[in-house]
């Protein structure tokens, strides 16, 4: 019976135990990756910490910039530029989106629903640059650049994410709760409007926000469409505006390193409504889905 | 004592049956499966005896399937399971220190409830788990006999390159079955295999129970008290205790199959093989 | 409904007008140059000489070579967060790596100029040359810009989006595929090596190659570091440039009509890159999707 314990032993034999060490590099590895993508996203946000807070001071965030020569100065006229462009362009993409999301789930039929679903996400992969070359093409030739052409393509880019994000909350509703006011005798339109839209505000915010972030940091499409301005704080959407990333890509072409400086204090004050806009988005909703599913 | 028979036995079984006389296996010494704080079987003193088939009966939720699971780590899937006890397999507990749970189910197989098949032809089902495990041998031997074994060959000797898919119910759990027995384990545990099979595969595997325990020794979990009598040599009855917190199964009986269902000892296993709960 | 119907159809109408607009614009350039363009090597501003060539190599090296990195990486990830990691860390790590993913291009184009960039070329690139020099690839004289450092940046772009992705399709895998593994006796990496991979095997290439569309399609952070140099190089610290950095790069300062066209040219082929590679991801990802058992 003493080979029989033998065979029977549950201590790892020699291959095993290369077996195991296999397993062990495998996840050592896979653990380095994982660690390593963190390490980069911390030196990105320390660099841009360090580096932003330097150049932040109370002119920073009201005085445009310095004429040649003279030091000082600020970007207030990019920071206004990016609440106006980036506000425009909620406004122009929000409701179309809501509306191509509730065709989409509520109306079309399914092979048109599967369509609008592959032309929206070919559109969200759609380089942004093109964008911005085909909103140069379609307004600015001939006119001239504008914030609002700016904006439009922007809106462009949001447009995507907001109908997907629209279209995943309304899958979330659940049908009795259509089939209950459908029953009640209340037409389709009402249905949606009084039922369906309430209940899904909480996705559709999400998805805003995120699509907000998102514009929020978009050069290329604004490079051709609002990017030759004048030095000064303006609100008018009619006239040529810079965003806070446009800003950064100019300043970052300076060889003046208080430009960088400020390019550097750009990116933290975009970094960080970025990340707050991202993390907010992401407990709105968890929340909301948790109350769906409920 | 009245003699309560409402089950044909089907087969008589021979005399030199007697569990004492066999090696124990298997010996749970006061075994408690617990997910989080409640645990789910409790207390379980148990052997499992060599080269015969071991059936464990109860009602839903007494902890069946846990206890099965816990004879070969398989519990230590599940981040909240405690496992408080001992499981001495040949004398070594399973869950000491230094034992690797890769150790153990290299020696105690599973097949489960439904048939899990890998995204992957035939034979490579068959012969993944040799692959690994360093079986590389004369490979196509070790599949056929394997398959052979669980009385497949004949049906898939002529599509191995098939996806495995591509089986029926019944021949996709007799394929797990045989990648199972392929790697040459001591036991094979299986967990209600054939709750998820029509009648005809179902008695398919129950005839190849009465095979395979040649080789191997077998414990299978079923709901249904008719297969454990047609295919156990011993049979295990677990039912579930009710506490404040809830419930936790427990082994009420165990003995000799006929025994069981003819004569059992306790009233809660004389009230589940009669039908009367369960 | 026909508001919400006519939504949609301006959506597809914007599709096909951003693309007539752009075959629009470019006519001038395709009717001096032709299909020449796309093998006709410089961009002489002088004598009015354009081609693609070199921008589509730059555009392909630094893209297949970020995908190349960026794929055993992602994928890493993606089985670190699904199967490795203690429960307690697949949250935070998980939300980390997306925000890495919600980085605007500008700031990473900015730290790959001011940061990434001189200590590339200040420590690795003279490494590298010092140690594997006699390889084409790390030939040349070190700089803070470069072929290399796009490369880089483009990783650090794909790797979030590639190892969400990737994470939720491991996540997907049936568990009873999982435990039949592990009661063979494998070990977690043979199960993740034999079952899962396997398994999503197609869903993995899609993201992969949107992984890659994305790192075609980068302007912004790619023009800020990749030096806006010409022709076509084997060493990895030469600088370069890509069609859509290129665009970045010359389209506000350019002051004739053909050099105009000629830019929107590019954004042309950029365009046809781009929907091609988007298009194979798709395809795949609802080729995939019916595979399951009831579809999605």
């Amino acid at each position: 019976m003493a080979t029989e314990a033998a065979r029977f032993t549950l201590s790892p034999s020699r291959r095993t135990r290369r077996r195991k060490l296999v397993n062990f590099a495998m996840q050592g590895l896979a653990t380095l990756a994982a660690l390593s993508a963190v390490a980069v996203l911390a030196l990105v946000i320390v660099s841009v910490a360090q580096r932003g807070a330097k150049a932040l001071n109370w002119d920073f965030f009201t005085k445009t910039a310095a004429t040649f020569g003279e030091s000082g100065g600020g970007v207030a006229n990019a920071l206004v530029g990016s609440l106006v462009l980036v506000a425009l362009a909620t406004a122009i993409a929000l409701p179309v989106a809501v509306l191509i999301a509730l065709y989409v789930s509520e109306f079309a039929p399914p092979r048109i629903a599967d369509l609008a679903r592959l032309v929206l996400d070919v559109l969200n992969g759609l380089p942004s640059i093109i964008i911005g070359v085909f909103v140069y093409g379609l307004l600015v030739v001939g006119s001239g650049q504008a914030a609002w052409k700016g904006s439009f393509a922007l809106a462009i880019i949001m447009l995507p994410l907001v109908a997907r994000a629209t279209q995943e909350v309304l899958a979330l509703v659940p049908p009795t709760l259509r089939e209950g006011a459908l029953a009640l005798g209340a037409s389709r339109w009402r249905t949606v409007l009084g039922v369906v839209l309430p209940t899904s505000v909480g996705g559709i915010l999400t998805g805003t926000v995120l699509a907000v972030a998102r514009a929020a940091g978009e050069t290329a499409p604004l490079l051709f469409t609002t990017s030759i301005v004048a030095n000064t704080v303006t609100w008018d959407p009619r006239q040529p505006m810079l965003s806070i990333p446009l800003s950064i890509f100019q300043l970052s072409e300076s060889p003046d390193p208080a430009d960088h400086a400020r390019a550097w204090a750009l990116a933290l004050v975009l970094l960080s409504f970025i990340l707050v806009a991202s993390l907010t988005a992401r407990t709105l909703l968890a929340r909301s889905r948790r109350k769906l599913e409920r | 004592m009245r003699t309560v028979a409402p089950i044909e036995i089907a087969q008589p079984h021979e005399a030199s049956l007697s569990a004492s006389d066999r090696e124990a296996v298997f010996e749970t010494r006061g075994l408690t499966v617990s997910y989080g704080k409640a645990p789910a079987v409790s207390n379980v003193d148990l052997s499992i005896y060599r080269n015969l088939v071991t059936a464990i009966i109860g009602p839903s939720g007494c902890g069946k399937s846990t206890f099965l699971r816990s004879l070969n780590r398989m519990n230590d899937l599940v981040p909240s399971a405690k496992v408080e006890g001992e499981v001495l397999y040949h004398g070594q507990n399973i869950y000491g220190d230094g034992v690797d749970p890769v150790e153990v189910r290299r020696r105690i197989g599973m097949v489960f409830q439904k048939p899990n098949p890998f995204p992957k032809s035939i034979y490579d089902n068959v012969a993944w788990g040799l692959r690994v495990l360093g079986m590389k041998d004369d490979l196509d031997g070790r599949v056929e006999r394997a398959l052979t074994q669980a009385a497949l060959w004949d049906e898939v000797k002529d599509r191995l390159k098939k996806g495995a898919f591509g089986l029926s119910g019944g021949q996709q759990q007799r394929l797990c079955l045989a990648r199972a027995i392929a790697v040459e384990p001591d036991v094979v545990l299986l967990d209600e295999p054939a709750s998820a099979l029509d009648p005809i595969a179902t008695s398919k595997i129950e005839d190849l129970m009465h095979e395979l325990k040649n080789d191997y020794t077998l414990v299978i979990v079923t709901h249904n008290m008719q297969q454990a009598a047609r295919v156990a040599d011993l049979t295990a009855f677990f039912t579930l205790e009710r506490t404040e917190e809830g419930g936790h199964g427990v082994l009420v009986e165990y003995g000799e199959t006929p025994k069981i269902f003819t004569q059992p000892a306790d009233r809660r296993t004389e009230g589940y093989v009669t039908g009367r709960f369960g | 409904m026909g508001l919400t119907g006519a939504a949609t159809l301006a959506a597809f109408l914007l599709l096909f007008g951003i693309a007539w607009k752009i075959l629009d614009l470019s006519r001038p350039a395709i009717s001096r140059y032709g299909f020449g363009f796309i093998t006709h090597q410089g961009w002489d501003t002088v004598h009015r000489q354009f081609g693609a060539l070199d921008l589509i190599w730059g555009t392909a090296i630094t893209s297949f070579l970020a995908l190349l990195v960026a794929a055993p990486v992602s994928i890493a990830i993606g089985l670190y967060l699904s199967e490795l990691a203690p429960r307690g860390f697949r949250l935070i790590i998980g939300t980390l790596v997306e925000l890495l993913a919600a980085i605007p291009s500008v700031v990473l184009g900015l730290w790959g100029i001011l940061v990434l960039g001189p200590f590339v070329g200040a420590h690795i690139e003279p490494w590298l040359q010092r140690h594997l020099g006699f390889i084409p690839l790390f030939s040349g004289s070190p700089q803070n810009v470069g072929i290399l450092i796009a490369v880089l940046v483009l990783t650090i772009m794909i790797v979030p989006i590639c190892s969400s992705i990737c994470r939720e399709l491991f996540l997907s895998v049936p568990s009873e595929l999982e435990e039949g593994a592990m009661a063979l006796g494998a070990t977690r990496w043979e199960m993740v090596r034999g079952v899962v991979l396997p398994y999503t095997r197609s869903g993995v290439s899609a993201a992969l190659i949107l992984g890659l569309g994305r790192a075609v399609g980068e302007a912004i952070a790619v023009s800020m570091v990749i030096g806006a140099g010409f022709g076509i190089h084997w060493s990895l610290f030469a600088t370069g440039d890509t069609l859509a950095s290129k665009i970045a790069n010359q389209y506000q300062s350019a002051d004739t009509d053909i050099l105009r066209s000629s830019l929107v040219y590019l954004a042309g082929i950029l365009l046809i890159i781009s929907l091609l590679v988007n298009l194979a991801a798709q395809v795949i990802v609802r080729r995939f999707s019916y595979q399951r058992v009831g579809g999605t």
